[in-house]
């Protein structure tokens, strides 16, 4: 049967070139914001750009966090994308405002500390060996595009997730997140090219 | 780790087909943009950049569902410029697929046009197009220009630039309007002085002739290059650019 999985659209993020990629893994997509089917599906994608607050109020109008809360009970995979991976972590703060996230990991997305913002463009990222979403991928870059995110040297001890991280004007961050179910990129595999699809179709091979 | 220098071919829409000229083998048609983004995605760009130059309504709305395609086939951000002139049309281009959208004349017209679409989609959706040419009378030496260069905007460039990120925009894209068409190579002094006083990502444009001309723009400060005709006419190829800027010790996505 073929894999299913729901974009999870909340108003927030180029919802279309996520559909089309995860598409390409050979998954069965659709996007929905309905709860059911948002929790019944194989693989669930979060997607989502610009301010924390504003994913974060787009999320809870949807019940997103329940969906999420629902799947990591059920032990249904999620794969949150960008702003979609920052809303997992317990907190955001932009222009000292703070903003209360949906705590699947500890830690605080914060402006990170580089002289040049936004992280805009194709980065590499140092991914450990037991990683699932990086399987194969060794030196490629991938896509990002953000100002936030949760910074190493205020970083809680993850334990027990494979962490990736990545660096920028001396900055090391969170890249990627993979924990159980959970699985999260700061950059955008569905615009990061053939390594973007090897990325979603690590993924999707898990579902 | 550190991010690659980003290679950008530039293609102008009207009414949903690609103008200026395009020279490529291998191609059914050299005027569909959707196919011709594909083959640079394939050839190594790092973006692609529409410049929406229709004049009509419903040139502009085929240009969204230009979008709309192309976001279906390329998997690599995408830039659209051009008429963009209010929140909803931001809001548009951004649920046709389009990553970042660039904003310049109706800026200059009414710059908190930038602070209301960056407040809405955040600052990373937006690029400040400043077209410029030299203008003595201008505190920086250079000034904004609007209708492609013919027009004289009497607003210094560089303060331009400034005030675009004070209002948020989170990219630059700077053209140079001397420099433009001549393949003489990028204004190099034109982007040290906007490069002096911003800090945002800086998109260099206007003058690209050769593989040579590239490193001496990041040299500038230029964080990505754009081009159009040397791509369209195929006299550079990407991977020849991208081969320039890795010999002169840049990084670049292989």
């Amino acid at each position: 049967m073929t894999t299913s999985v729901v974009i999870l659209d909340y108003g927030l993020g180029n919802i279309r070139s996520a559909q089309r990629a995860v598409a390409r893994t050979g998954a069965d997509v659709t996007i929905s914001v309905d709860h059911d089917a948002a929790v019944a599906a194989d693989g669930l994608v979060v997607p989502g750009v610009g301010a924390f607050a504003a994913c974060m109020d787009g999320l809870l109008q949807v019940g997103g966090d329940k969906i999420i809360a629902a799947r990591v009970a059920a032990g249904r995979p999620v794969l949150g994308i960008c702003v979609g991976a920052q809303i997992l972590f317990t907190e955001g703060v932009e222009h000292g405002h703070r903003v209360a996230g949906c705590a699947r990991w500890p830690g605080t997305v914060e402006e990170l500390h580089a002289v040049r913002l936004p992280h805009m463009g194709w980065n590499t990222v140092d991914a450990p060996a037991g990683s699932t979403l990086f399987a194969g991928l060794g030196t490629e870059r991938f896509y990002f595009v953000h100002s936030y995110g949760i910074r190493e040297q205020a970083a809680p001890a993850l334990d027990g997730a494979t962490v990736t991280w990545a660096e920028h004007g001396g900055d090391r961050f969170v890249a990627g997140i993979e924990q159980g179910v959970l699985s999260a990129t700061q950059f955008h595999p569905e615009k990061s090219g053939t390594a973007g699809a090897r990325l979603l179709a690590n993924w999707v091979d898990t579902l | 780790m550190s991010l690659a220098v980003r290679v950008i071919p530039c293609l102008d829409v009207h009414d949903g087909r690609v103008v200026k000229g395009v020279n490529f083998e291998n191609l059914r048609d050299a005027g569909d943009p959707v196919e011709l983004g594909g083959v640079y995605d394939v050839e190594g760009a790092d973006e692609l950049t529409f410049l929406d130059i229709s004049a009509s309504v419903e040139g502009r709305e085929t240009t969204v569902e230009v979008v709309h395609r192309t976001a279906g086939e390329v998997f690599i951000p995408l830039t659209v410029g051009g008429g963009i002139a209010s929140v909803d049309d931001v809001d548009r281009m951004l649920r046709a697929g389009a990553d970042k959208v660039a904003v310049n004349t109706a800026a200059i017209h009414r710059p908190e046009l930038i602070s209301e679409i960056t407040r809405r989609f955040g600052n990373q959706v937006l690029v400040l197009s400043v077209d410029a040419r030299r203008e003595s009378d201008q505190p920086s030496g250079f000034g904004v220009t609007t209708h492609g260069g013919r027009k004289s905007a009497d607003l210094d460039a560089v303060q331009w630039a400034r005030r675009g990120v004070e209002l948020g925009v989170g990219e630059i894209l700077l053209n140079s309007m001397d420099a433009d068409g001549t393949t003489g190579g990028f204004d190099l002094e034109m982007i040290r002085a906007v490069r002096r006083e911003v800090e945002v990502p800086l998109i260099a444009s206007g003058g690209a002739g050769r593989a040579e001309d590239f490193p001496p723009a990041v040299e500038a400060g230029a964080d990505a290059v754009l081009a159009a005709s040397v791509f369209h006419f195929g006299t550079l190829r990407i991977a020849e650019v991208k081969k320039a800027l890795e010999a002169a010790g840049y990084p670049v996505r292989s």
